[in-house]
């Protein structure tokens, strides 16, 4: 545009006025002015707000006054303290689980609809999703319900005599946890790899198979990498959000369960220690980040070699 | 050309960045005209239409309708409405209401309105629809619609972008005599952006050719396909021979050559041209080029053998070997008379027309 | 369902799909049922029907007044998020402009982001700021967290506007407010009631933000967490769990619908510009 402007002013310098006008009524003007009310919005209260985390995460507290001069003793606490560390790797190995299962558990649905669909796709998406759309804190609650001592499960299998007395493996711990976390994300898995599914055209497939592959060559050759950047979506969506989960280890975790989130909240709870949360919440933000790069890295190399 | 044209473009330049979308465009189109702009995509022929409708701003030059600048003038300001390419019509309005939808800013009266709506329905032969919503029409209903609600507004000068691509061959060709008598009927310049050399050719009044933003030749429809001045429009607007020859004389207007197959042959110099090396490009079109039949004689003849052939219902192409041509020739001969039956491989002798031929610019 | 030549049609598929519905189900529909046994525990075998765990809500003023609220930061935060949404959606689709994918991305952002981490960064700059925990905290929070939802609603809504019909629209002498108002709003009014919708059910039920954010003020997520250290409260809250949960339904299947009728009329449109 700077290149545009200048040749124009050179070729016709009588009309140096008009062009300011028709930048004014240009395409980026007017998408600029158009997004800036929602963009200042998201920079306000959510770009300032963790740029002030990661301020915080510098700072120290001593009771209420918070010292700014720049410490990374936050970060020696986050990294070093074995119950922070306990809680990081424990956060990190479950949300790796979760989305793993969980992408695993919805290819073969969004390739199902996908594929066999037919007319009621939208009917088949709908379908999938409304579970996920109804209240989350209601759902682990249910998995309370029915994965407790005197819950759904155990009376359940006790009545139909499968088991002569109740299971107390199954609620309170991370089994559980992982349970719940699937079953909370599996729509937004599932969407991701459909929309990339139904972007593989059809005719390549068929190419494939009449350039010799067979089924398992062809999905494996044409249409696993084809749906590759739908897979990284859905194992991003569901990874990073699950690392900072709240709710589902506070009513389901029990003492094995418990999860980063439950020691952040602390922070700023009674424990009151803001820039040490901050430095939690940084810490949490980067190696989840790290691992989703590592783990994407890896299921791209994981697909060409399949190739 | 009438004494004050409809539309002026003067020395109209677009760019896009540093692309050049429209490259010095000069042109006046007459009030009553049926214009075509014809040319490949990317030719630049949409953006100065939609720089006469006012959805792109030339970056300098001006354009003036009527005699009125209309730089800086919004499209809902301007003498001039529009058929788009995929017809726009509003799709939570019926027919009627999509052709009102101009209408309602000129404040007329309701029985008013409706005559006009009424009026421009049965124009366009729709009469009996005007309840139907847009998904509910065909093609070539939805087509009319646009055309009717652009006609309705009694435009200046009616735009017409690549209107009837989106139909199949059939539907077309009668919309492209429908479209004609349309023209003829309200009298006003339609300007028509296309791609169909054939459409043009049977719509226009005069045929703007258009190759990579700039104009490269503005004629009467047989002109155009007859002298053409470039080898690209040629070569665009149906096949041609092409061939070298060595230039013997020249003078303002004419040129004389000498051709290996077709001797020596003074032809209308085109505009512009330039010659390279003493040479010319010289062309004849296929349907120029006829073959003869048993002892028939004419006056100019060239022997050869088909080496292939190729059948297209009423024509039948023949691939020609002229000894001492470097390109055998293509000749496009009607069916009447068995041309689809000469074997490949046979000996035949081609008339020709020296007038036939035409001196382009490379 | 015949699938195409090529195309492996297995039989253990649709069997897989069905487990998984189950799956999917199974948690949901078991509040309901559990909402209208009459025992304090959920336990099998059911203890026969009752609904006095719906009549009890009727009669529960901290309810009430949490559903109350639930209402205003619902409609509220419907309301914000696709007011910002329209803005950001319109200018996405519409224009192309520097910076349009980094603008994006933050928009989107809190859907890549726990949710845990945003809940605390804004309750410290709020508090940092001096600012009272209110409901209206609660609503600029749940903006954020909204609008990613409503712009993916509202993107794919104006993403099968074609912007022909508004130069159709200045071509015939409209303004351009007169356009939007004529042909814009009209055409995308399904996706701005469809956008709308979802972000009230997830304004509805959202809990993090809410529990971080609401103060003195609950929402209806934040009074069942406070319920649910209390056994005895569970079938009251089983109850009003299942009234949310149908609320929910409903909400999300009108969206749908009105979504599903505005692409078909939207597609017999597109159908030539192809």
């Amino acid at each position: 545009m700077a290149v545009l402007s200048a040749t124009e002013v050179e070729q016709r310098p009588t009309h140096p006025p008009k062009n300011k006008a028709r930048w004014t009524a240009s395409e980026e003007a007017s998408g600029l002015a158009l997004i800036s009310p929602t963009l200042l919005y998201a920079v306000a209260l959510l770009f300032l707000p963790i740029l002030i985390v990661v301020a915080y995460s510098f700072w120290t507290q001593d009771y209420l006054t918070i010292d700014r001069t720049f410490t990374l003793q936050n970060y020696k606490t986050a990294l070093g303290e074995p119950i922070y560390q306990d809680l990081l790797v424990r956060s990190l190995v479950i949300s790796l689980v979760v989305s793993v299962v969980t992408v695993t558990l919805s290819y073969p649905i969004a390739w199902f609809i996908s594929f066999h669909g037919g007319v009621h796709k939208n009917l088949w998406l709908f379908l999938i999703t409304v579970p996920c759309w109804t209240s989350y804190l209601l759902r682990v609650m249910s998995w309370k319900v029915i994965l407790g001592y005197g819950g759904v499960m155990n009376t359940g299998l006790l009545s139909i005599g499968i088991i002569d007395k109740p299971l107390t493996s199954l609620l309170y711990n991370s089994n559980a946890v992982v349970i719940t976390l699937v079953h909370s994300w599996a729509a937004f898995a599932i969407l991701p790899i459909f929309v990339s599914l139904e972007k593989v055209d059809r005719s390549l497939i068929e190419a494939a198979h009449d350039l010799g592959d067979n089924k398992l060559m062809s999905f494996l050759r044409v249409t696993l990498p084809l749906s590759l950047p739908g897979v990284i979506s859905a194992f991003l969506i569901v990874m990073i959000p699950t690392v900072g989960d709240y709710v589902t280890p506070k009513l389901v975790g029990g003492k094995d369960g418990v999860m980063i989130a439950t020691a952040i909240q602390a922070q700023f709870g009674k424990g009151a220690n803001w820039p040490l949360g901050a430095a939690l919440s940084v810490t949490t933000m980067v190696i989840v980040s790290a691992m989703a790069g590592i783990a994407v890295l890896a299921l791209k190399l994981l697909v060409r070699m399949a190739k | 050309m009438p004494e004050t044209p409809m539309i002026t473009i003067e020395a109209v330049n677009k760019f896009y960045g540093i692309y050049k979308a429209l490259d010095d465009v000069s042109l006046d189109i007459a009030a009553g005209e049926f214009f075509s702009l014809l040319g490949p995509s990317g030719c630049g022929k949409t953006t100065l239409l939609r720089s006469i409708a006012g959805f792109d701003t030339p970056s300098t030059g001006d354009i003036r309708i009527d005699g009125q600048s209309v730089i800086g003038t919004p499209p809902n300001r301007r003498p001039t409405n529009m058929v788009f390419q995929n017809y726009a019509i509003f799709p939570h309005l019926d027919v009627e209401e999509n052709v009102a939808y101009g209408l309602k800013r000129l404040k007329l009266d309701a029985s008013g309105e409706r005559r006009r709506v009424g009026a421009a329905l049965d124009q366009v032969r729709l009469g009996h629809l005007g309840k139907r919503r847009a998904h509910e029409l065909s093609g070539g209903q939805r087509q009319r619609v646009a055309l009717a609600r652009a006609l309705v507004m009694r435009p200046k000068v009616l735009l017409l972008d690549e209107p009837l691509s989106a139909l199949d061959k059939k539907l077309r060709e009668e919309m492209q005599v429908e479209l004609r008598s349309l023209q003829k009927a309200v009298g006003i310049t339609f300007i028509l952006v296309t791609h169909d050399q054939y459409e043009a050719l049977a719509l226009s009044d005069r045929i703007a050719v258009m190759f990579g933003g700039r104009i490269a030749q503005v004629a009467t429809p047989k002109e155009i396909y007859q002298r053409p001045t470039t080898r690209q429009i040629a070569d665009f607007l149906g096949g041609m021979n092409f061939m070298k020859a060595r230039i013997t004389g020249e003078t303002a207007t004419r040129l004389s050559v000498e051709t290996p197959r077709f001797g020596g042959v003074t032809l209308d110099k085109p505009l512009g041209f330039n010659a390279r090396n003493g040479t010319a490009t010289i062309g004849i079109r296929p349907e120029r080029l006829r073959v003869l039949w048993d002892d028939a004689k004419a006056d100019f003849e060239l022997a050869g053998r088909v080496v292939d052939r190729h059948y297209f219902g009423e024509i039948t192409h023949l691939i020609v070997d002229v000894p001492g041509m470097e390109q055998p020739l293509s000749v496009s001969e009607t069916n009447n008379f068995g041309a689809d039956d000469i074997p490949v491989g046979d000996a035949v002798r081609l008339a020709y027309d020296p007038d036939a031929l035409v001196a382009l610019s490379d | 369902m015949s699938g195409r030549h090529g195309i492996p049609k297995s039989r253990w598929l649709p069997a897989y799909v069905t487990v998984y519905l189950a799956f999917l189900y199974f948690p949901i529909l078991l509040l309901p049922i559990f909402s209208f046994n009459n025992a304090a525990t959920t336990t099998f075998p059911l203890a026969g029907f009752t609904t006095k765990w719906y009549a009890s809500l009727w009669h529960n003023t901290a309810l009430l007044e949490a559903a109350r609220n639930s209402m205003i930061v619902g409609v509220s935060v419907a309301i914000l998020s696709t007011v910002l949404g329209i803005c950001a959606a319109r200018a996405i689709t519409r224009y192309r402009f520097r910076g349009q994918r980094a603008a994006t991305g933050l928009i989107m952002a809190p859907l890549f982001l726990p949710e845990i981490i945003f809940a605390v960064s804004l309750l410290m700059i709020i508090l940092q700021l001096g600012v009272e925990l209110s409901l209206v905290t609660v609503i600029l929070g749940q903006v954020i967290f909204c609008l990613p939802y409503a712009m993916s609603v509202l993107i794919s809504g104006f993403g099968g506007f074609d912007r022909s019909l508004e130069e159709a629209s200045l071509d015939l002498g409209e303004t351009a407010i007169g356009t939007f108002r004529r042909v814009t709003l009209p055409v995308v009014a399904p996706a701005l009631v469809s956008s709308l919708l979802v972000s009230f059910t997830v304004s509805l039920d959202e809990f993090i933000l809410a529990f971080f954010l609401s103060g003195t003020e609950p929402t209806l997520p934040v009074y069942i967490w406070g319920q649910l250290r209390f056994a005895a409260k569970l079938p009251g809250v089983l109850a009003l769990g299942s009234v949310m949960i149908l609320i929910s339904i409903l909400l999300l299947t009108l969206s749908e619908i009105i979504r599903r009728r505005a692409e078909h009329r939207l597609r017999a449109q597109g159908a030539l510009n192809a």
